[in-house]
């Protein structure tokens, strides 16, 4: 079993103000198996967690640590990180021109792994995950996300969460712009490397329904730069019934 | 073993490691470290070293007489020697104040006759191009035919049986003014006068080696034709001249490779291709320039193109200190086409002004130029082209897409785009952009597991990938591992 900690964290990006921080103490532990949801209105500093997590050259690590499996994750390179284990499937996957999905992929899993796929098994694994994923065939000779609509982005993050295999994903707002069937199926997708890998999630959103697909083992409510509560599942029906207002007033007071 | 590996054991291996000028003469493989340039050997050099320096009419009439040469070449050669002299350096383009044309040797014969083997060359020249791979390029029948030339003249040459048999000449050009004398007294010098411009007049006077390629109606010549281009010796200035000639309805794919050794002081690459294009005919030429960064590469390529025919420049800019090259077509018949697929790598040091020149010179023809420059390190990448259209060319079309790709904030890339139409009755496009690697982009290729490096390389990869799969397999993977040996060490 693995465990990531995430201890005290604040951190802050350069803006042309100046410094501002963005995270104000974070502090959370996600196990093996386990499925964490962050929900939190816009601003509150769920994607720069996300973000920092992954090693993003442009937030800065003031204090606190992360942590994986005792090893310093903050240590770590961009590359290392996902080399170790952890993965950002990204809000805005960005395109690479030129470079095809096969291509990308392969490359990907042999930086990952340390060493090439075994061809003919890989070839036949990238081949079914797209099926489950509804991804159609000619996907993998389209260039890395160039020309792809949001809801195929998405799908081509969890595609390669369920091909790479990490110890711990994150998911950042994997659920925004994504019709009801896109949804059902990239959950799934979740579910099933959650289920075959006992992967460890942190799922960020900003709303209740892709719960309804992902059980999430514990909810956190990000405000402000701050988990200001945390809950079983049921504190997202609560959100769900009364939305942010009573954590925003908070703050505010 | 890394190369810092490598430096270290060749330390420890000499017992009084002294200065490092003595290290280097004891080890010259280091000479070349962390340069990322694998050509960058040079042979012994007996030939070279003896050759004379400079330039001027005894110069020519010593090339001419050692080729017993007619006598209107002589006349030819000398008319471009004065051309050579009267012409002022460009004062466009890249910075050429620094050529010392007093230093450089204009005529090196390192064999004294052209091997039909490799057995029979000598052993060093055996070896370099062994170490190349143009022996096992031909062994595996990956080309029709090699011409391989070493300093100033072509020292292997061999083609295939069947193609000689349905009358396709290869041969370098010194042997084919010899034995094809008609060819050159119509063409030689009828795409690009002796007095085109200042470099292609040197290479009147002094051109030596070359390929002389002739395809006859009809006839396709499906697997390529293969030319590699060396220098060893120290401030060489090789001259090599290519003419070909494809007759009606014919095919040829014509590829040239070129590497140098890495002096302290400059050598001069200064070519002239010229290629006749009948009707209907297609040639595709094919370059992946990969000089050392002490050579001046100062060529002009130009192809006419008679009705229905179709000419393709595919041209791999990757070496040389500084580069202007710009394949030109001249569109003389109806429906003519010309297309240039250009390339560019500009590192430390290194300026790369490259581009096309499309002249549209009769009613419906096409051209296209698509360039793609990436500089890192300091380099420049510059595109020039010229599209002209003249009076009659009516229902002409024109497209010139240019990206250039900046890998760094320190690097430069400018484009030149120069157009001159003269008919109403044009379809233009041109589009240029700038882009940078940008940190999302690296980023995103890190967080699935790639070294920066490796997400660079993969980045630039597929920027010039609409080139690459232009190529034959092996020259797209060539092109894909000299990009990696480029972009290694290009991240901080």
């Amino acid at each position: 079993m693995s465990t990531l900690e995430i201890k005290d964290l604040h951190v802050s990006i350069e803006t042309e103000q100046g410094s501002k921080e963005i995270l104000k103490g974070v502090s959370l532990t996600i196990n093996s198996g386990e499925i964490h949801a962050i929900m939190g209105p816009n601003g509150s500093g769920k994607s720069t967690l996300a973000a920092t997590i992954a090693g993003h050259p442009r937030y800065e690590v003031t204090s606190g640590s992360i942590t994986l499996d005792g090893e310093d994750v903050l240590e770590m390179e961009v590359d290392e990180r996902a080399q170790a284990g952890l993965f950002l499937a990204m809000q805005y996957p960005v395109e690479v021109p030129g470079v095809t999905m096969t291509n990308f992929l392969r490359t990907a899993k042999t930086a990952l792994d340390g060493e090439a796929p075994k061809i003919r098994t890989w070839t036949k694994e990238v081949k079914d995950a797209m099926e489950k994923l509804r991804i159609d065939a000619d996907f993998a000779n389209r260039n890395v996300n160039e020309g792809f609509s949001g809801g195929e982005k998405k799908r081509v993050e969890i595609l390669q969460l369920e091909l790479f295999k990490p110890k711990f994903a994150v998911l950042d707002e994997t659920d925004s712009g994504l019709d009801i069937d896109a949804l059902r199926v990239v959950s799934e997708g979740v579910n099933r490397a959650h289920q075959e890998n006992n992967m460890g999630t942190l799922l960020i959103t900003h709303y209740t329904r892709i719960l309804n697909y992902i059980k999430p083992d514990y909810v956190h409510v990000f405000v402000d730069g701050k988990v200001a509560e945390q809950g079983g599942p049921e504190l997202a029906d609560e959100l769900e019934a009364n939305g942010y207002d009573r954590f925003l007033a908070q703050v505010s007071a | 073993m890394t190369e810092i590996q490598k430096a270290e054991e060749a330390l420890k291996n000499t017992e009084d490691p002294g200065t490092i000028a003595e290290i280097l003469e004891a080890n010259p493989e280091l000479k070349d470290l962390g340069t990322g340039y694998e050509y960058g050997w040079s042979d012994p050099d007996t030939a070279g070293a003896t050759a004379k320096r400079g330039l001027d009419e005894a110069v020519v009439e010593d090339i001419s007489s050692k080729k017993s040469e007619p006598e209107w070449m002589l006349k030819l050669r000398k008319k471009g020697l004065k051309y050579f002299e009267r012409k002022p350096l460009p004062t466009w383009g890249a910075d050429l104040s620094e050529i010392d044309f007093d230093n450089i040797k204009y005529f090196v014969r390192s064999t004294e006759k052209q091997a039909q083997t490799w057995e029979d060359l000598p052993e060093d020249i055996r070896n370099t191009y062994e170490k190349l791979g143009i022996p096992e390029a031909e062994r595996e029948r990956l080309v029709a035919g090699v011409a391989a030339q070493y300093e100033s003249e072509v020292v292997y040459h061999q083609i295939r049986e069947d193609l000689e048999a349905q009358g396709v000449i290869f041969m370098d050009t010194d042997t084919a003014l010899k034995e094809h004398p008609e060819f050159f007294e119509e063409y030689f010098g009828s795409v690009i006068p002796v007095g085109d411009n200042k470099f292609a007049a040197l290479n009147t006077a002094v051109w030596s080696g070359g390929s002389f390629v002739y395809v006859p109606k009809g006839v396709h010549v499906e697997i390529p034709l293969q030319a590699y281009f060396r220098i060893n010796t120290e401030n060489m200035g090789q001259f090599e001249r290519t003419l070909i000639i494809a007759d009606e309805d014919s095919y040829v794919h014509y590829i040239e490779g070129c590497t140098a050794p890495i002096y302290n002081t400059d050598s001069l690459h200064s070519a002239v291709v010229e290629i006749v294009v009948k009707k209907n005919a297609r040639v595709r030429y094919t370059t992946i320039q990969n000089w050392s960064n002490n050579v001046y590469n100062l060529v002009t390529k130009r192809a006419v193109v008679d009705a229905g025919g179709t000419m393709e420049w595919i041209d791999g800019n990757i070496g040389s200190k500084v580069t202007m090259k710009y394949p030109a077509v001249y569109l003389t018949g109806e429906h003519a086409k010309g297309e240039t697929l250009s390339v560019a790598f500009a590192g430390e040091g290194q300026h790369q002004d490259t581009g096309s020149k499309m002249v549209h010179m009769a009613p419906n023809t096409s051209s296209s130029i698509v360039s793609k420059s990436v500089a890192r390190s300091g380099g420049r990448a510059s595109y020039r082209g010229l599209v002209q259209v003249n009076p009659e060319a009516k229902n002409s079309a024109n497209s010139v897409v240019c990206d250039a790709l900046l890998v760094d904030t320190i690097s430069k890339t400018d484009t030149y785009p120069y157009i001159d139409i003269r008919e109403d009755d044009v379809t233009l496009g041109h589009e240029a952009t700038v882009s940078k690697v940008s940190e999302d982009q690296l980023f995103y290729l890190m967080a699935r597991g790639l070294a920066e490096d490796e997400a660079m390389a993969m980045i630039v990869r597929g920027f010039i990938e609409p080139i690459a799969r232009e190529l034959p397999m092996e020259y797209a993977l060539e092109l894909n591992r000299l990009i990696e040996l480029q972009m290694e060490g290009s991240v901080g």
